[in-house]
This record gives C-alpha cells, sequence and structure tokens, in this order.
C-alpha cells in the first residue's frame, strides 16, 4: 500500500478531524453504497508481483523472434546511459513545470527537445510534444482547420493505415469529411490525383507521409507545391520513422507547413505500442494554433535566462470550450528520452545510424528478391522498410515463417484487400546478416514457386 | 568540501556544447547516404552537435538538479495526485519481453501483455463498476474525447439530436474543451453554497437536447457530490448520459463506484490514482469505462478471452484463457492513436493492482482522504478554508482575505513554499474560489510531513503580516526567480538557432 501510517497515527488524525473511524470518513448515500464483492486480482508481497510478471513475461515468445517488423515502430540500440539519465527520480516524479523556479531543468530539456525537432524538420517553431504519431497527424489537422475554416481533409492512401483511423476517428468528432488519394504503382501519392482534388480550394489540408507507409520517400514535387499554394491547402507532411529525418531532404524543403511526426525512433523501446512520443512542428504563422504545451526562455528579475512554459492563453485550463485543443498531458519523459538519445548521437551518429538501415534494409531487400517466387512491388527509393510480393496470400507465407521463430513483416492485406500477396518487411541496424540469411532460407522453404506468374 | 562541485547558476544549452566529430561510437561509421538515394532526396545539412557521452550524462544530471519531484520531497499539488511512485512498476515494466515486443507481434505470440492488459481491465472494470474499459486512450483528456465520442455516436445510432453537454464550474478544463472536439454545446453550470451541483440547478438545465452531464466526484473542491444519485436519475430521465471525470479517483477506491452512482461513462488517469510516475507531465494513461448499453461503442481495440481447453485445472481463472486484441467492432468509435495502449503504463498500472488488492485499494483511498482532512483541519487554523466540512482527497483554502489585509496572494504563498523545500499546491483552480490554493497530500505522505507542511505555511502566513515584501520576493534559494512570463509570451523564444 506504500502507506505510512501506523494504528497510533491514525488515532490522533482522526481524534483531530474530529471523527470515530475511517468508515465514517467516507461516509456516503445509502442510494450509492458499494454492496458488491470486488473482483480484483489479489494482493502479493513485491517479490511475488516479480514472480507473476515474470509468468506473464514468459508467455511473450515473440519478443525473441527473428523481427522484420516495423510499420510506425522501429527497434533501434538504445545506450544504457539513456536510461540512466531518463529515470533519475528528479525527472520522472516532477509533474507539469507549473512552478517554474523549481522546474528549470525540465523546462531547459524540452526547450532543447522543441530545438531538436525544429532543426531536424526544417520548421520553425515545435510543441512540448503530443501523445504519438497518429494523434499529432489529428491535432495538425485541428490546426489546419483552425486556420483556414475550412471542413474537409485530404489523406493520401499511403499514410500510416493506423494514423489515418485515428484521424477519422477525430473528424467524425468533428463532423469533418475526409478523403483519400490514391498511390501510384511506384508506391508513392498520386500527385496528379491530389492536384486534381485540392484545385476546388475545398480542402484545409492535405497529409502525405514521407517515408511513406510502405517505406518510400514520398514528397511533394514542385508543381504540386505550387497548387496546394494556390488552392491555399496546407500541406501536412507525416514522419512515422523519425530517424529519417536524418538522412532525407527536411519537409520544409518541399512545401510542409505542418509537421506531425513520431519519435520513438529516438530511444524509446517498442513497447508494444506505447507509451511513445508525437511531435508537432510547424511554420512561425500557426504558432498561436499549436496544440500542447510550448517552453519558452525569458529571464528572471536578476536577469537570469530562466525558461517558463508560455503561449498558455491557447490552452484548455485557462481558454476551457475555446481552448485549441482538450490536451493537457503531453508525452515530456518520452520527449526527455528522445532528446538524451539525439545528444548521445549527435550529429555524427545520427547520420551513421540512418546509413546502416538504408544499407540493411538493401541487403534484405536483395536477399528476399533473390529468392525464386518474390519481387519488391514498387521501384521507389525506401528508407529502412519496403514492400515484398510472395504471390500467395501473405498471411499463409507469414505463419510458416513464425513456425520458424521469424517475424517476417506486416501483412499488408490487414490494411489494403489490393496487397493481400504483399508483406512490409523492415530492417535497422539491429537487424543482422544472420537475421537475413536465415529469412532468405526460409523464405526458400515456403514460397511457392509456382504461384509467381 | 562543503560547498556545490557544480554552479547551479549556468547550465549551457545541449546546442552551446562539443565540438563535430567529437562523436560517441555507438555503431559503426555509415557510408554516404547518398550511396542509397538519389542525391535530391539527401539532405545537405545537419545542424546538430556532436558531444561526448561523459558531456551528455554531466548535461542531464546537472539539469535533473534543477528539477523538482515527488522523491525530493512533498508534492501537494492538488488535483494531479503525486504519490510514491514504487519503483517495482518500473522494474517490471522494462522486462525486455515487454520492452521489446512489437505492438505488430501476433497474438498468439504476445499472450502475457494480453493478460496484463485484460487483468487490468477486469480489475478497474469491478474497481469502478463499469462493464467494460479500453485501455486504448493515451491520457485522461484523450479518454474524455473518447467518451464524448462514444456518446455522439450513440445517440446518432439511436436517432436523437442531443447537443449540449453539461459541465459543472469546478470541472477541470479538459471537460469543456474535449466537449467542443466533439461539436457540443457547453452549458456552464454553477454550484451552490455547499460548493456541490444541486438537483434544482441542473433541473433549469435539462432538456430533449441534453447529451451529457460531465462531473467528478468527489469534486474539484474535495467535495463529496451527496446529491449525485437524483442528479444522475434527472439526467437519465432527460434522455442523457452521465460522465465520470476520474481524475479524482484516488478518493474513492473501495469506497463507491461511479457504476452504481448511476454513471454511463468514465475515464481514469491511472498516471495519478495507479502510481504511474507523472515524468514532468506525461506520457499518462487514460483508459475509458463504459455501462453495459455502451460497449459496443468503446475505441478499438479491445482485449477479448475465451477459455483455453489445454490450460492446466487449478490455475488462476486468467491464467487458463486464451486472449486476442479486437479490432472488429463495427460500432466502435475507431482508434484514438497509433497503436493499442500506452502498454508500459498498464503493466505499471497492473503491478500497483497487485501490491494492494481490493483490500488495500480500500485503505489507500481511506487514508488519501485521512491526510487531507488533517492537513484541512491544521491549515484552518491560518488560513481560510471556504467549505469547512468533511472533504475528501483534497480541500480547498482561499488567501482572500490574507491578500486584503497584506497584499499576500495565493501565488506568494506558492513562491514562499518553494522556499521552504515544498512543491506548491494547485493555485488559482477551480476558478470559483479566490486566491484558491488547493492540496492533495495523497496517501503516502506521514503524518510528520503534513505537520512540517503546515507549520511551513503557518509560518508563511504569519510572515505575510510582518514582512509581505518578503514573500513578494520569493523564492530566492531556487536557481532563478519568478520568471518574466510576460515577456516570455509577447516575445516567444522557443528554440535554439544555429548562429549565424
Amino acid at each position: 500500500m506504500y502507506t505510512p501510517h501506523t494504528e497510533r497515527d491514525i488515532a490522533q488524525m482522526l481524534a483531530a478531524v474530529g471523527v470515530d473511524s475511517l468508515d465514517d470518513l467516507l461516509k456516503v448515500p445509502e442510494a450509492v453504497a458499494l454492496r458488491e464483492q470486488l473482483d480484483v486480482v489479489p494482493a502479493l508481497p513485491e517479490y511475488q508481483i516479480a514472480r507473476r510478471f515474470d509468468a506473464f513475461a514468459k508467455k511473450n515468445a515473440g519478443h525473441a523472434y527473428r523481427s522484420f517488423l516495423g510499420a510506425g515502430a522501429y527497434r533501434h540500440y538504445v545506450p544504457p546511459a539513456i536510461p540512466a539519465l531518463a529515470m533519475r527520480g528528479e525527472f520522472l516524479t516532477a509533474y507539469t513545470p507549473y512552478q517554474a523556479e523549481v522546474s528549470q531543468g525540465y523546462l531547459q530539456a524540452i526547450y532543447e527537445w522543441q530545438s531538436y525537432i525544429c532543426l531536424l524538420t526544417g520548421m520553425e517553431i515545435a510543441n512540448a510534444s503530443v501523445y504519438d504519431g497518429a494523434t499529432a497527424l489529428a491535432e495538425a489537422a485541428i490546426m489546419a482547420l483552425n486556420a483556414n475554416g475550412r471542413k474537409k481533409v485530404l489523406v493520401s492512401r499511403a499514410v500510416h493505415p493506423n494514423y489515418r483511423a485515428v484521424l477519422q476517428t477525430y473528424c467524425d468528432g468533428l463532423e469533418v469529411a475526409l478523403d483519400e488519394v490514391p498511390y501510384t504503382a511506384n508506391g508513392t501519392t498520386d500527385l496528379e490525383a491530389l492536384r486534381a482534388a485540392i484545385a476546388g480550394g475545398e480542402y484545409a489540408a492535405v497529409a502525405v507521409q514521407s517515408p511513406n507507409f510502405f517505406g518510400n520517400v514520398d514528397t511533394l514535387d514542385v508543381a504540386t507545391q505550387i497548387a496546394v499554394r494556390e488552392s491555399e491547402t496546407i500541406p501536412i507532411a507525416v514522419v512515422a520513422e523519425a530517424l529519417s529525418l536524418a538522412a532525407l531532404a527536411t519537409p520544409a524543403s518541399w512545401g510542409a507547413q505542418i509537421v506531425a511526426g513520431e519519435a520513438q525512433s529516438f530511444g524509446i523501446p517498442v513497447a508494444y505500442g506505447g507509451p511513445y512520443c508525437g511531435f508537432i512542428a510547424a511554420t512561425q504563422e500557426h504558432m498561436r494554433r499549436i496544440p500542447g504545451r510550448l517552453v519558452g526562455k525569458s529571464s528572471d528579475a536578476a536577469g537570469r535566462d530562466a525558461f517558463v512554459l508560455t503561449l498558455q492563453a491557447r490552452e484548455q485550463h485557462i481558454r476551457r470550450e475555446r481552448a485549441t485543443s482538450n490536451i493537457c498531458t503531453n508525452q515530456a519523459h518520452c520527449a526527455l528520452i528522445a532528446t538524451i538519445y539525439l545528444a548521445l548521437l549527435g550529429k555524427t551518429g545520427l547520420r551513421d545510424v540512418a546509413a546502416l538501415n538504408l544499407e540493411r534494409s538493401r541487403e534484405l531487400a536483395t536477399a528476399v528478391s533473390s529468392v525464386p517466387g518474390i519481387t519488391l512491388t514498387f521501384a521507389a527509393p525506401f528508407f529502412n522498410e519496403f514492400v515484398a510480393d510472395v504471390h500467395e496470400p501473405a498471411e499463409a507465407v507469414l505463419a510458416k515463417l513464425r513456425d520458424r521463430k521469424i517475424l517476417g513483416g506486416v501483412d499488408l492485406g490487414r490494411f489494403y484487400p489490393e496487397l493481400s500477396t504483399c508483406i512490409l518487411m523492415t530492417a535497422t541496424e539491429l537487424t543482422t546478416s544472420g537475421d537475413i540469411a536465415a529469412l532468405a532460407l526460409a523464405l526458400g522453404e515456403v514460397v511457392d514457386v509456382h504461384a509467381n506468374v | 568540501m562543503s560547498t556545490p562541485t557544480f554552479d547551479a547558476s549556468t547550465t549551457p544549452l545541449i546546442f552551446e556544447l562539443g565540438q563535430e566529430g567529437r562523436a560517441n561510437r555507438y555503431v559503426e561509421p555509415g557510408k554516404p547516404l547518398e550511396t542509397f538515394l538519389p542525391a535530391s532526396d539527401v539532405r545537405t545539412d545537419l545542424p546538430l552537435p556532436d558531444n561526448t557521452e561523459l558531456d551528455v550524462v554531466r548535461h542531464f544530471t546537472k539539469l535533473s538538479h534543477r528539477t523538482f519531484g515527488i522523491d525530493l520531497g512533498f508534492y501537494p499539488l492538488g488535483s494531479c495526485t503525486m504519490k510514491y511512485n514504487p519503483r517495482v512498476n518500473d522494474a517490471m515494466a522494462a522486462k525486455p519481453e515487454f520492452a521489446e515486443l512489437h505492438p505488430f507481434t501476433p497474438d498468439e505470440l504476445s499472450q502475457g501483455a494480453l493478460q496484463v492488459m485484460y487483468e487490468l481491465e477486469r480489475s478497474l472494470s469491478s474497481l469502478f463498476g463499469m462493464a467494460a474499459f479500453s485501455l486504448n486512450p493515451s491520457a485522461g483528456a484523450h479518454a474524455e474525447l473518447a467518451a464524448l465520442l462514444i456518446a455522439k455516436k450513440y445517440f446518432k445510432d439511436r436517432g436523437e439530436v442531443r447537443d449540449k453537454v453539461i459541465v459543472p464550474d469546478t470541472a477541470h478544463g479538459t471537460n469543456p474543451a474535449s466537449a467542443a472536439m466533439c461539436g457540443f454545446k457547453v452549458i456552464s453550470l454553477p454550484s451552490d453554497a455547499r460548493g456541490r451541483v444541486s438537483v434544482e440547478e441542473i433541473g433549469k438545465v435539462l432538456g430533449p437536447d441534453t447529451a451529457v452531464c460531465m462531473m467528478t466526484n468527489p469534486n474539484t473542491l474535495g467535495l463529496f457530490e451527496d446529491q449525485i444519485a437524483e442528479i444522475a436519475a434527472a439526467v437519465h430521465a432527460a434522455g442523457g448520459l452521465m460522465y465520470y471525470d476520474g481524475a479524482n479517483g484516488n478518493a474513492i477506491m473501495g469506497n463507491v463506484r461511479p457504476g452504481d452512482m448511476g454513471f454511463d461513462l468514465m475515464h481514469l488517469n491511472t498516471h495519478k490514482t495507479f502510481t504511474i510516475p507523472h515524468g514532468g507531465g506525461g506520457a499518462g494513461h487514460g483508459p475509458v469505462g463504459v455501462a453495459a448499453h455502451l460497449v459496443d461503442y468503446l475505441p478499438t481495440p479491445v482485449v477479448v478471452a475465451t477459455p483455453d481447453p489445454d490450460a492446466p485445472p487449478g490455475a488462476p481463472a486468467s491464467d487458463r484463457m486464451k486472449y486476442r486484441l479486437d479490432f472488429d467492432r463495427p460500432k466502435s468509435i475507431g482508434p484514438m492513436r497509433s497503436f493499442w495502449s500506452n502498454f508500459a503504463h498498464a503493466v505499471r498500472a497492473l503491478a500497483y493492482i497487485y501490491a494492494n488488492g481490493a483490500p488495500g485499494l480500500k485503505r489507500v483511498s481511506q487514508l488519501a482522504v485521512l491526510n487531507a482532512n488533517y492537513l484541512r483541519v491544521k491549515v484552518a487554523e491560518f488560513l481560510d478554508t471556504p467549505y469547512p466540512e468533511i472533504c475528501r482527497h483534497e480541500f480547498v483554502a482561499s488567501a482572500q482575505a490574507l491578500k486584503k489585509e497584506t497584499g499576500v496572494r495565493a501565488l506568494d504563498i506558492a513562491k514562499a513554499l518553494l522556499d521552504r523545500g515544498y512543491m506548491a499546491p494547485t493555485v488559482y483552480f477551480p476558478l470559483l474560489v479566490p486566491e484558491c490554493l488547493m492540496m492533495e497530500p495523497t496517501e503516502t505522505e506521514s503524518k510528520e510531513t503534513l505537520d512540517a507542511f503546515a507549520e511551513a505555511l503557518r509560518e508563511i502566513v504569519a510572515t505575510a503580516k510582518t514582512h509581505p515584501q518578503e514573500l513578494f520576493d520569493a523564492p530566492v534559494t531556487t536557481v532563478v526567480g519568478r520568471v518574466d512570463e510576460t515577456r516570455a509570451a509577447r516575445q516567444p523564444d522557443l528554440r535554439w538557432r544555429v548562429p549565424v
């Protein structure tokens, strides 16, 4: 229970309050009183809690398989210095830094995080983080809807399907129409269709992802950049693999006004889905529409540099129903982890990790596409994942790989009926040559060559 | 050596440290990026600093020294439930079988993770009297949004046009903000002289357009809404739904349940009640719970259990089940986030429930309420407490009279507490109490801590009457004094820039 009270403490405190018993202290009207026996897991001493969770852990056999899973959650090397620093109790057990004078350390870390995100994306401003990549996209769409007052949003079908699903959930609440742009045979957004869709000036925003869900570099070309300007559509760039920002031309360079992303790759474990770390970066004009916390640099009366939460007039605790968002909690601790990761890796380390991701994923693509019966679906340049077509139901092939203790990738039929024979495969710096050889060998055994026509 | 070994007044930005090429060798050098990508797709410049690991370790260790957490001292921040965060929770979450488990791992290979989610969901449902929870939302406000989306879809399916959401004036700011994000119109409801919502007052605003009444009980004044059964009956009679803001869940466990109070929807801030570290403002964890008639609308995915015929007999019931993530729920509002749940936090919350069991959780709430009342009685000796009656897990005091007498405001008291080694209470919330100080001591603090804190407050109030300037100047022992917030907002400096 982690409570310090002795029976004597309780007696003295009850006497001070003037109540006879703890039951009297918590008396409620008869009509709402608890009548049922509670069905809650039993109390255990700490060593048995550890034993119970060991038993749960043993039932997660998948964590030890050779894995080629990515699709928005990436396994990267995490230097031990990160948990050593981030798990310091001062960081771990602080609340939102409302009292700036005793929160300068955390506030500075978040200011550094905002700076890193600006430098990586090429944007002018960034917030203190949001829940994750999908909610970053939804909040970015709300920024755009508030900016130009339109009631429709356009999204590329090559944006992560989970992100699109979350965007749909939010759009349903806002009573905003969400339409999709198809992708081409090259595995990138159909920019011609995109230009045609936005020409009427109905859409508040258009969202594209690069690298997109298929792993391909997917940016706006010059003609499309002109088209979004002319139709006053706000381009949102989605970044699900933040490591790519170390290698690829910045979203700012291809015209994004808002960047909605996921920073899980920066030192945050995949942890079966969370917590992760969303971010929103934008051009200066969107400063007062950006959701969530913002840390600013100011000074105290003695002229010392000092950090503080700022522009709070946007936020729910001041503005209530007129706030730009209902967000209260951000992902401060995840943003701290990402900031430490970026500080440790630096320019040189980040470039090296990005280059290794590019190299290993190409080794993987070469090995997989050398297996008779397997082809690569798209020809576009990719970052660390790509689509392989096994020309038979992907789920059946993946099940056979699982028998060989391999998680071969994500069955794309789950999200794209037209790609039900395709697998999204990922390689990071943690993927070994042995992993790649084992996958290629297994695929050679399980893929039916004759199915490939 | 008795002097500090570092200068607390200066901590350069990470960008002002380091030299290019001073890199750590976490991975081997990579080939030029143009080896793999067309030159037009490659970024030419990456203006980030290279620092040695030692410099980075020192930098963030210094930043930690400039940050106050529960581990350093008493943190009576009202409405935030800043209780001790047991380390066993973090150790469980850090197990590689959890931390390295990919969210797309097939169900049959992640049964342990699914069982954690299932046991947590079942325990929460029983503890709060709901039919089911979804662990999908990321935090309290996110779960509020999910709940209102559920209400919206429920009425749409029933062909009812209801667009009003009733929110008491003591409610958390997220309540009206979440309602607005679902296109609802917000009706603000004044509290009565007893600091509560009255059946009469709510009767004036209820109607055929009422969608949801959002309440927290105990409310943000720390008072139990004793007419809750009548209020719920009135809202239901009007065809509306009752929503429970679970931010104050630490006051009610094992004592009274939202389901029994008549609530149809609720959220929990498991990062408050169930000891997940707040981490400087997140990540949170916000399960959303519903009564039976709304289960189909929960956000996806939901963990579903079926009996496992191969399981050994005699094991606990949850060990004899097979689990899967259910995405195929046609009435669902859809997913709220990228992946299934803030899973690492589900591990922490379940570990905490295992440490307590139902009787322990009941005791937790009882002692949280005892601590709040004990501190309330002490504080009432020298500050006004506008609602002088038995409170729940928190209470409000007001510095209004002190301000009239001495000019010292709630803010000055807050800053003076920082000088005395305490985190300040929540100030200026709820809005209806002028110069409000909202205190939530939590159950993990000892009587000695509460006594010492009350004495510090008493001394501050005495100082206000003799040397108010000392309080206007506070804090003086911290690494910086009061920060110029006006300048921060008028000349926003939100990032470091590469020097030109």
